[in-house]
């Protein structure tokens, strides 16, 4: 990718994550109080309030959920929502494709991108 | 306890201006202020209650309080992005309701024309403490593709066309070309909208608004001094606000908060989406005024986009005219915050003090709605209801 990407904020509710993600490993938070996944990760459950958020592997795989090729900017890019096999949908871009065949429903699967300074991130790319 | 009938719209003012370089932030809001408060009747020396948002130089209400010399018993601070001042006209009624303060001042204003800002396609800056940033910086999320991800899963799950989006468009271009302030005033056809370049799929460049320098303010206040000064009554009957967004991961982008907000107000207000006779919807894109429809309950979920198409929203033709000042979209969108204008358009329609080509007939129902942040990840609703009196 050429395109330049921000560096992700690391803090100490995300830094398992982006160590995980520089070994190429994709981690979701999953709650072991209501047994719930969730997106953007954090220490506290969003949806039972319990503190017992525990990092599982994900299968990496997922579908679009909606998408847009941003196309006014030097380096067009598709941002977009891909559901996850684990249920949380979340924001990424899709790379490594033809813009003009993305589209609602796709099945894709994680790859992560190198970014200016940080740890890389998860993006996704057809399965 | 309920807003309903407490407090009245006296003062609203739309500074003309759509290009600012050699005035400060701070400036446009003192001029706004004083054009709100020259409007009801009143001076600053009136204002006991100060209301403002994140556009307002200084951290909170005290640096404007102090530039404009105010003496004021209540002052607020609400960031909700553009929807701030639909939300804060809510707010002041709430403080007058209570008895916290009897003049109520909001102001607007903003210069990201003069600043050359990438308002739409550029990430905007955001403080590092967010806790969503780690997820969603290097993503390039804009306010262009964010909203072009919400009208891309509308047109899926609805099948709502590039075309009946683009009749947003044409409607505010009907309306702008009577507002001698309007940046765009030129009425375009839905051909020319779809021909436009895609700025992020599917919107095209004539599916967002306007980048305008400018401002605007409110005064409300109490029944009794509403009725001593000498404007037309236009009186607040209902309220509702929401915040909507990603909900840990389990949500959906084909409703807006207007769905939480919308129901409240109305409730509130005693009257239904049928009873209104004009509405002023938030337009930063097309696609952003047909779900806000939708979901304030003008139509079915989802028959947003044949709503709106044929002229629909159109004044004096269609069943529900909407942004007489030609809205963000055409007029002016100062501070890249829409929803002062849309306040003040209501205004002027329940005075009757709109155009005389867009003034609705007997226009004594009126609602104003406004989205802020980013539809497709957390944004603020709010909607207000007034009535002529």
């Amino acid at each position: 990718m050429t395109r330049k990407l921000m560096s992700p904020v690391v803090n100490s509710e995300t830094k398992a994550f982006f160590d995980a993600a520089r070994q190429g490993r994709f981690m979701i938070p999953v709650c072991t109080a209501c047994g719930k996944a969730h997106w953007y990760p954090r220490a506290i459950c969003p949806f039972c309030s319990s503190d017992n958020v525990e990092w599982r592997e994900a299968s990496g795989k997922g579908a679009i959920y909606t998408f847009s090729v941003m196309r006014r900017v030097k380096e067009p890019y598709v941002i977009a929502h891909v559901t996850l096999a684990e249920g949380p949908t979340m924001l990424t871009n899709i790379v490594d494709c033809d813009f003009d065949t993305v589209r609602i429903g796709q099945p894709v699967t994680v790859k992560f991108e190198e970014t200016e300074d940080g740890p890389p991130v998860p993006m996704f790319k057809p399965a | 306890m309920s807003v309903k009938g407490k407090a009245y719209i006296a003062g609203a003012f739309e500074h003309p201006t759509r290009h600012a370089p050699d005035k400060t932030v701070a400036q446009l809001h003192a001029e706004v202020a004083i054009g709100a408060v020259k409007d009801a009747g009143l001076t600053l020396k009136d204002v006991d209650g100060y209301f403002c948002s994140g556009d307002a130089p200084g951290p909170g209400p005290a640096s404007m309080i102090e530039y404009m010399n105010l003496k004021v018993r209540h002052a607020e601070s609400t960031e909700l992005g553009g929807t701030s001042y639909v939300t804060l006209a809510s707010h002041a009624a709430e403080a007058i309701a209570a008895g916290k303060c009897d003049v109520a001042l909001i102001t607007l204003a903003g210069r990201p024309r003069s600043e050359g800002m990438a308002t739409g396609t550029a990430p905007r800056a955001r403080p590092a403490d967010q806790p969503e940033a780690g997820f969603e910086v290097s993503y390039a999320i804009t306010t262009a593709n964010g909203y072009g991800m919400c009208a891309m899963r509308h047109m899926y799950e609805y099948g709502t066309t590039s075309e009946q989006l683009a009749w947003v468009k044409v409607a505010a271009s009907h309306h702008a070309q009577h507002n001698p302030h309007a940046m765009l005033r030129e009425v375009v056809t839905v051909e020319e909208v779809v021909n436009s370049p895609l700025i992020a799929d599917p919107l095209h460049r004539l599916d967002c608004c306007v980048i305008s320098d400018g401002g605007g303010a409110l005064i409300l206040v109490r029944p009794d001094i509403a009725k001593k000064l000498k404007r037309p009554l236009v009186k607040i009957i209902g309220a509702g606000e929401a915040v909507k967004h990603l909900a840990g991961g389990a949500f959906d982008l084909t409703t807006s908060g207007a769905a939480r907000s919308g129901p409240i107000a109305f409730a509130e207000a005693g009257v239904t989406p049928a009873d209104i006779k004009y509405v002023s919807i938030y337009d930063s894109f097309t696609i952003t005024v047909v779900m806000q429809l939708e979901d304030l309950g003008f139509c079915a979920k989802g028959a947003g986009g044949k709503f709106v198409a044929d002229g629909n929203l159109i004044s004096g033709t269609g069943k529900l005219p909407f942004n007489t000042d030609g809205g963000g979209l055409c007029n002016n969108h100062p501070a890249n915050r829409g929803s002062m204008t849309k306040v003040i358009e209501a205004v002027r329609q329940l005075r009757g003090e709109a155009h005389p080509a867009v003034q609705v007939k007997n226009c004594d129902l009126a609602l104003a709605q406004g989205t802020g942040f980013q539809l497709a990840t957390r944004h603020g609703s709010a909607t207000l209801i007034m009535e002529r009196e």
